[in-house]
């Protein structure tokens, strides 16, 4: 389908930040009909070009022509941009929980009627609407009861009440599970052969290889290249050596384990859902830690692991109903996190924006965060140790940032999680629990964050790390435990250990296969 | 340029506030012909804003805290009838009176921080009906009466230091505690340097360390020679001095404690620091229980300088109070604010009641230059950060090592004020 008329060439785009240059002569031409992925690292740059495409940095912010068929176009806000027919869905979906679908898809584009808005109306185009993102939900049922994947399907039904010409999707997977993806790339097929162009940026370099009919290649802010995916010979990593610039050998670190004792146990762990009464997140959950040992927790989204993690957590999340805790052998019990912290345990959440940072903070006030004890006299903090301590950890983790009394917020993505993983290993946990560690972050910082697992695991420390990415959890562990539903399916040895393996267990598909 | 910078700690442009304080000053000094520098008015801007000020003290820290406190006037109003009568009609010792005061705003701080932090109440309901109750209990206990209270507790809200020793043209106290203020200014100076070596071997310019400290000294010997060389037998006010020990107790506990961390932490990001193992409930019981104790000392203060407890007293500071917290940088989302930026606030409106009483401004018109004074303030405050500069003073006494740490790198987070925060965040 690439040899459609070209629908949009963006010529030469500059945007300067006060101290950085964040677009620097970027072009892409994107041709009608096609799915165009853009890739880059954080931090490249793709997002502040959609933004100057969609006319959230208006024209006369930054330097350079976009032509949109067939003529140059000067937005000054989005809703010009969306009046050309080009409409942006971000990364953080912006729909109301509290209102319904309908009104959701028509929020800001009501549908006016004689008087006020003619309700009827836009229930019956949002029905229609439904039926062609292939959402099976009522348009009365509110956003708040409907899962992730399938207000991502909202979102693209508002875009398409909206006549889109263009449809701009920022990560739209990333916060879906598997099927959802799938459906949703089907979804964006269909669309295609339905004449939709799209521009679609994403951190899932297997689903662009599937999906993108092209990729144009942003590296520092200049586009590197675009590759024609039609032509052939584009897969996984021909992309991340455009990104990186350099082809990388593995995407995982050499790692020679080195595994002791086991010194941290969980029995017949059970947890019930804070707001459901009888509905069990873990149904009593067994597992054992190893002391240089890195344990994979996989399962779909929802199936409990995260759960699991914060509940063990000074009972962080759920209602506990049972289990037992062992630490080198000996009970323990942990009903608050600073217990949890006190027994040397750690946890980084999945969601850093959300859990893990106070953005109002600095480097240096995050990385200390969870232990102000340890530099701190009879309540008093030093200043002098909280900066010593977190220019040690910005070094140790490579965090790129002027200094540590630098605000988080100004951080990209794997800067931030460094940082966050700075802030748990700073009270030197013995156990530490890795909530999807490489959520959203790009090729680069993933590689260093596996690297710094394996140095964790190396001096004696037990990791568990949940992930989504079953490659991830190949590359990474030594044991992987699987949970469905709630409850441990099983445990595999990395040698037994395949895609295909973890994914029936997952599903509750051979659950009895293996232990 | 950057030696400027340095000068002012955290880059000149988040001074904006002290300047805009002396340009106040400066103006009103010119318009009422020098009526508002002088020895007696500046103490009474002092006394007669005292109350204000303890107030935003712990106002600041609620609100960093992502709560609100409405019923602080009520509370200080109760505290003021209760101590009033039990000097009067039990005849306990001043200070027993005072002491009790301060038990009873300890115990409503209790009341509502338990309605607030465990019951999960937001605050901005809870001191709703704070406001009303502890207004109704003040006008009950004291029968709508005025009772007056005895001269020790007067010294309090509106006494003077003694004068002792040798005639130095000066009130010798007054003299004393600015010598102790200038003595601990260059002290703190040359351990900013020392540490500045120390930690990274980074020197600043020599220069810039005399500049500063002549500066600040120069200030500080002003103000002493302005409160100290007043009519005899006045000096820098009782009230002043117990304000500035509250200011640098509380400044100390908000920047360079662990319970002052939380209290940011938890108006951060609550559920981060949950997961940090901030007690979040204890945090929460704390900051408004303290905020009812400060409460309680204001209107002690208050009673002393009015000389009685009255039926109307407090009515409105909670608003007063938050106003100067706003104008002091902090944010209507929690999580940003300073103990110092709102005693600049505060002083800010303080300067701008009396430089308008001064000119013969009527209070009408003065409410409104209030009102459209609090709004700039705070709309040039959001206006920088969505530019994504800093607060103008929210960061300012946060950060000061900033210029130890790394010289020129000072710019500080934007902070996004959405829209869809209220302050009644519970």
């Amino acid at each position: 389908m690439t040899d459609g008329p070209v629908i949009l060439e963006m010529r030469s785009i500059t945007k300067v930040f006060p101290g950085v240059r964040a677009l620097d002569r970027v072009s892409m031409q994107v041709r009608a009909g096609e799915i165009h992925a853009i890739c880059g690292e954080n931090g490249a740059g793709k997002s502040t070009l959609m933004k100057v495409l969609s006319g959230v940095y208006p024209y006369g912010t930054y330097e350079g022509e976009i032509n949109y068929l067939g003529e140059e176009v000067r937005f000054k806000d989005i809703k010009s941009s969306e009046h050309a027919g080009i409409v942006i869905i971000h990364q953080e979906l912006a729909l109301i929980p509290e209102l319904s679908i309908t009104e959701n898809i028509f929020l800001g584009n009501e549908v006016k009627g004689s008087l006020g808005i003619d309700w009827a109306e836009a229930r019956r185009r949002a029905v229609d609407l439904l039926a062609r993102v292939g959402l099976d939900e009522s348009p009365d049922e509110v956003i708040k009861n409907i899962g992730v994947g399938k207000q991502q399907l909202v979102e693209i039904a508002k875009a398409l009440s909206k006549n889109v010409k263009l449809l701009i999707l920022d990560e739209p997977t990333s916060a879906l599970n598997e099927d959802d993806s799938a459906h949703l790339l089907d979804l964006l097929r269909g669309l295609r052969s339905r004449g939709l162009t799209s521009i679609m940026i994403s951190h899932k370099l297997n689903e662009i290889a599937a999906i993108a009919d092209s990729i144009t290649i942003i590296r520092d802010g200049k586009s590197v290249e675009t590759l024609d995916v039609g032509a052939g010979g584009v897969d996984e990593d021909r992309i991340i050596r455009g990104m990186v610039g350099r082809s990388l050998e593995a995407r995982f670190p050499e790692h020679t384990p080195n595994i002791g004792s086991t010194f941290f146990e969980v029995r017949d762990w059970t947890v019930e859902h804070p707001q459901v009464p009888g509905r069990l997140v873990c149904k009593g959950s067994n597992f054992h830690v190893r002391r240089g040992e890195i344990v994979g927790f996989a399962g779909i989204m929802g199936a409990g692991r995260t759960e699991l993690a914060r509940s063990l957590f000074g009972r962080s999340y759920g209602r506990y109903l049972g289990g037992q805790i062992f630490i080198e052998g000996r009970p323990v019990t942990i009903h608050t996190v600073q217990q949890a912290i006190d027994h040397k345990v750690a946890y980084v959440p999945e969601d850093r924006k959300a859990l893990g940072l106070n953005l109002l903070d600095t480097i240096q006030d995050t990385v200390v965060a969870a232990d102000l004890r340890r530099i701190s006299k009879r309540s008093v903090i030093d200043p002098d140790a909280a900066y010593l301590a977190a220019e040690r950890y910005r070094k140790a983790l490579n965090v790129k940032a002027n200094s540590v009394t630098e605000g988080v917020v100004k951080l990209s993505g794997g800067n931030q999680q460094k940082v966050l993983l700075g802030k748990w290993m700073f009270p030197e946990p013995d156990l530490l629990i890795l909530d999807e560690p490489t959520r959203g972050i790009d090729v680069g910082a993933k590689f260093e964050i596996y690297g710094l697992i394996n140095r964790l695991a190396d001096a004696g420390k037990g990791v568990v790390v949940i992930s989504s990415e079953l490659p991830e959890l190949l590359g990474l562990c030594d044991r992987i435990y699987t949970i469905f539903e709630g409850a441990i399916t099983g445990v595999v040895d990395r040698a037994d250990a395949t895609q295909e393996s973890l994914m029936r267990l997952m599903t509750g598909a051979a659950s009895a296969a293996t232990h | 340029m950057k030696s400027l910078k340095q000068l002012f700690s955290g880059g000149a442009r988040q001074f904006g506030m002290v300047f805009a304080l002396a340009a106040l000053i400066a103006i009103f000094q010119f318009t009422t012909g020098g009526k508002v520098l002088t020895s007696t008015n500046a103490q009474n801007i002092i006394n007669g804003n005292a109350y204000v000020l303890i107030l935003a003290i712990g106002m600041v820290l609620v609100i960093i805290a992502g709560h609100i406190d409405l019923s602080v006037g009520s509370v200080a109003a109760v505290v003021g009838i209760v101590v009033a009568l039990a000097i009067r009609d039990w005849g306990i010792p001043w200070w027993l009176g005072v002491i009790l005061g301060l038990v009873v705003g300890a115990l409503i701080g209790a009341w509502q921080g338990a309605w607030v932090a465990y019951v999960g109440i937001p605050g901005f309901i809870t001191t709703l009906a704070g406001m009303m109750l502890f207004r109704g209990a003040n006008q009950y206990i004291g029968k709508s009466n005025t009772i007056p209270v005895p001269s020790q507790i007067q010294y309090l809200g509106a006494g003077y230091l003694p004068e002792w020793g040798p005639n130095t043209g000066l009130n010798n106290s007054t003299l004393l505690l600015g010598v102790l203020a200038i003595v601990f200014t260059v002290w703190v100076e040359f351990r900013r340097r020392s540490k500045a070596a120390k930690l990274n071997g980074a020197q600043m310019p020599v220069m810039v360390s005399v500049i500063r400290t002549v500066l600040i000294v120069a200030l500080l010997g002003y103000v002493t020679w302005l409160f100290g060389s007043g009519r005899p037998g006045t000096s820098f006010p009782v009230s002043g001095v117990i304000l500035v020990v509250l200011v640098i107790v509380y400044h100390f506990i908000s920047a360079r404690t662990i319970t002052g961390r939380h209290v940011y932490a938890v108006g951060g990001n609550r559920a981060a620091a949950a997961l940090s193992g901030v007690n979040i409930k204890r945090t929460n019981f704390v900051v408004m229980l303290n905020m009812s104790l400060l409460s309680a000392l204001a209107g002690i203060v208050f009673i002393g300088r009015s000389t009685a407890s009255g039926p109307f007293d407090g009515t409105g500071w909670e608003l007063d109070a938050i106003a100067a917290v706003f104008i002091g940088g902090a944010a209507v989302s929690g999580g940003v604010g300073t103990v110092v930026g709102s005693m600049i606030g505060g002083l800010v409106m303080a300067v701008l009641n009396n430089g308008l009483q001064l000119m013969g401004v009527g209070s009408d018109r003065t409410q409104i230059i209030k009102g459209l004074v609090l709004l700039a303030a705070v709309a040039f405050d959001v206006y920088n950060k969505v530019q994504g500069r800093p607060s103008i003073i929210g960061t300012l006494f946060r950060n000061r090592r900033n210029d130890i740490v790394s010289p020129g790198t000072s710019e500080q987070p934007s902070v996004p004020v959405s829209a869809g925060e209220t302050a009644a965040r519970g």
